[in-house]
């Protein structure tokens, strides 16, 4: 595999360094692998420190500024970024309304993110965390590790971003990021495996003409194999996944997310598809995202995630938000 | 009786073990994970390494609590918080002695595997790092070998089980058939162990 990299050891270093001189906007810690709004305390607001594995840009650093992020902490490749990160993190953010920890429901980001909490509170720091768990394709979430995090992610962080920027304090701020996660459910499918820099080669064999559905977004298998299906066939299997399990009362959000190697000339033909069967369903899509926002490297595939939205989560979607990745209205 | 010394041994062994072993760890976590967790532990020992080497600690329990710190600080993802817990709550449980039996290290062991346990709301049949170290644990009662076997056997019997816990679970059946990384870093430790015991001349 053919990769633009110097070696796999500093691809998250390097990273952070392009970053740091892409969006002056950031202020990025290379060292100690943090990136803080650059504006940061900002009087009188609640802070959003939120953080996982890379492989996954622009989540999370690309959401980074104000109207979501105060501050983002990228681990190892697919691997939970460590407490001293969090606690950092924490305290270059906090102005003393506290910090929100927005936590993927995986078990390492959980267990680090946990230890960092209990950290930062020692530090006079106060923290509440929300754990995001949209993905249907976990089932028996009661047997296993639960549901992962997924595309609600974004949709947590933009939501409670722009509650926090107009000054809700922490637990309306923490009410509305849970809110958003209970109305959100998402499905993916892969149609190629993933490489990572560490391995070098893919994680599965996914042989030609075949696609895994229910695949979460750090190349672990997903639950089912089949044969390459249609654009149009896809999108009838993931909505009607995500429909059957959020039934939705009013209008969604759509999120057409492309897993990285997925060209957006097919993500756009795909949402095409995910807006018949909504129509179809009778479901109104009040707002849609189209493009690579919760990557997976260089998978090929898409997830569908939907949130189901008052007149108020609408709002706050449509308030200004200025980020490397998500920016509108300022 | 086992001194300071002999837990820096202990560690040394392990951090070569995961050396020779990651790239093995690495193949068996992309089957039913996502393909770091030797990487990520062979960082995070490599911490160990060079912590332990620029001041070693004065008492068994100082050597695997700062050990744990090292692991928790530099490893990340589940591995991290888990393997960190058990050697600093391994560590605590010695207290401060100098010197200490191989019975007081097992029943310290039993209590940084609870704590894992507890952290991680597994059980034994999980298909996780438990099935190696609950066994080996309690074997350690009886000598250095018997925790060795003990820990290598539960690692072989997670090939059958079902995962229900970790990033393995979201496999369901799928993770059926494959032996757990976790189970065989967890392996690797108390090999390392039962390795610097018998170094060191025999069963303390």
């Amino acid at each position: 595999m053919r990769m633009l990299i110097n070696v796999p050891e500093t691809v998250v270093a390097d990273a952070l360094r392009g970053i740091a001189a892409a969006h002056p906007g950031l202020t990025v810690d290379v060292e100690n692998r943090v990136v803080v709004r650059r504006d940061a305390p900002v009087a009188g607001k609640v802070a959003l420190v939120s953080g996982g594995g890379s492989g996954h840009e622009p989540l999370h650093a690309g959401f980074v500024g104000p109207g979501m992020l105060s501050a983002a902490c990228p681990g190892e490749v697919f691997t939970s970024p460590v407490p001293d990160q969090m606690v950092r993190a924490a305290a270059a953010v906090d102005s003393g309304a506290g910090v929100l920890f927005i936590v993927k429901n995986y078990t390492g980001d959980v267990l680090n993110f946990e230890m960092a909490a209990e950290l930062a509170e020692d530090e006079g720091v106060q923290v509440t965390q929300v754990l995001v768990n949209d993905d249907v394709a976990v089932t028996d979430s009661l047997f296993t590790a639960g549901r992962r995090g997924t595309g609600a992610t974004l949709f947590v962080e933009k939501i409670a971003g722009a509650a926090a920027e107009e000054g809700a304090p922490l637990e309306r701020v923490e009410a509305i990021a849970r809110s958003v996660n209970e109305a959100s459910r998402s499905f993916g499918v892969a149609l190629s495996a993933v490489t990572t820099p560490a391995k070098g080669s893919p994680t599965f064999d996914l042989p030609p003409g075949e696609l895994e559905l229910g695949i979460g977004i750090h190349g672990e298998p997903g639950r089912e194999r089949r044969p390459m299906m249609t654009s149009r066939e896809i999108a009838d299997f993931a909505v009607d996944a995500v429909l059957e399990d959020l039934r939705p009362r009013g209008p969604v959000i759509v999120l057409v997310n492309g897993m990285g190697a997925t060209p957006l000339l097919e993500l756009y033909g795909f949402n095409a598809e995910v807006q018949r069967v909504l129509s179809e369903r009778g479901v109104v899509a009040a707002r849609t995202l189209v493009g690579n926002y919760v990557t997976s490297l260089d998978m090929a595939g898409c997830s569908v995630t939907l949130c189901q939205v008052d007149e108020e989560l609408l709002r706050l979607w449509d308030a200004p938000v200025e980020t490397p990745a998500l920016r509108w209205g300022r | 009786m086992l001194d300071a010394d002999f837990f820096h041994r202990w560690m040394t062994a392990a951090a070569d073990s995961v050396d020779r072993e990651a790239n093995h760890l690495t193949e068996l976590d992309s089957a039913i994970g996502d393909a770091d967790h030797g990487s990520n532990l062979h960082r995070g020992f490599a911490a160990v390494r060079a912590a332990l080497d620029k001041e070693p600690p004065q008492t068994p329990g100082a050597v695997l609590m700062l050990a744990g710190r090292q692991l928790i600080a530099t490893v990340g993802g589940a591995s991290g918080p888990l393997y960190g817990t058990l050697l600093r709550r391994t560590g605590k449980a010695l207290g401060d002695a100098p010197r200490v039996a191989r019975q007081q290290l097992a029943e310290a062991l039993g209590v940084g595997v609870a704590a894992v346990a507890q952290m991680g709301g597994a059980q034994a049949g999980d298909k996780t790092m438990l099935d190696a170290l609950l066994p080996a644990a309690e074997a350690l009662g009886t000598s250095f070998g018997a925790a060795r076997e003990a820990a290598d056997a539960g690692a072989l019997a997670t090939v059958p089980m079902l995962a229900r816990k970790g990033r393995a679970s979201y496999l369901g059946e799928r993770s059926i058939g494959h032996q757990d990384p976790g189970a065989t870093s967890s392996a690797l430790l108390i090999t390392a162990l039962a390795e610097t015991d018998g170094a060191s001349g025999g069963d303390a």
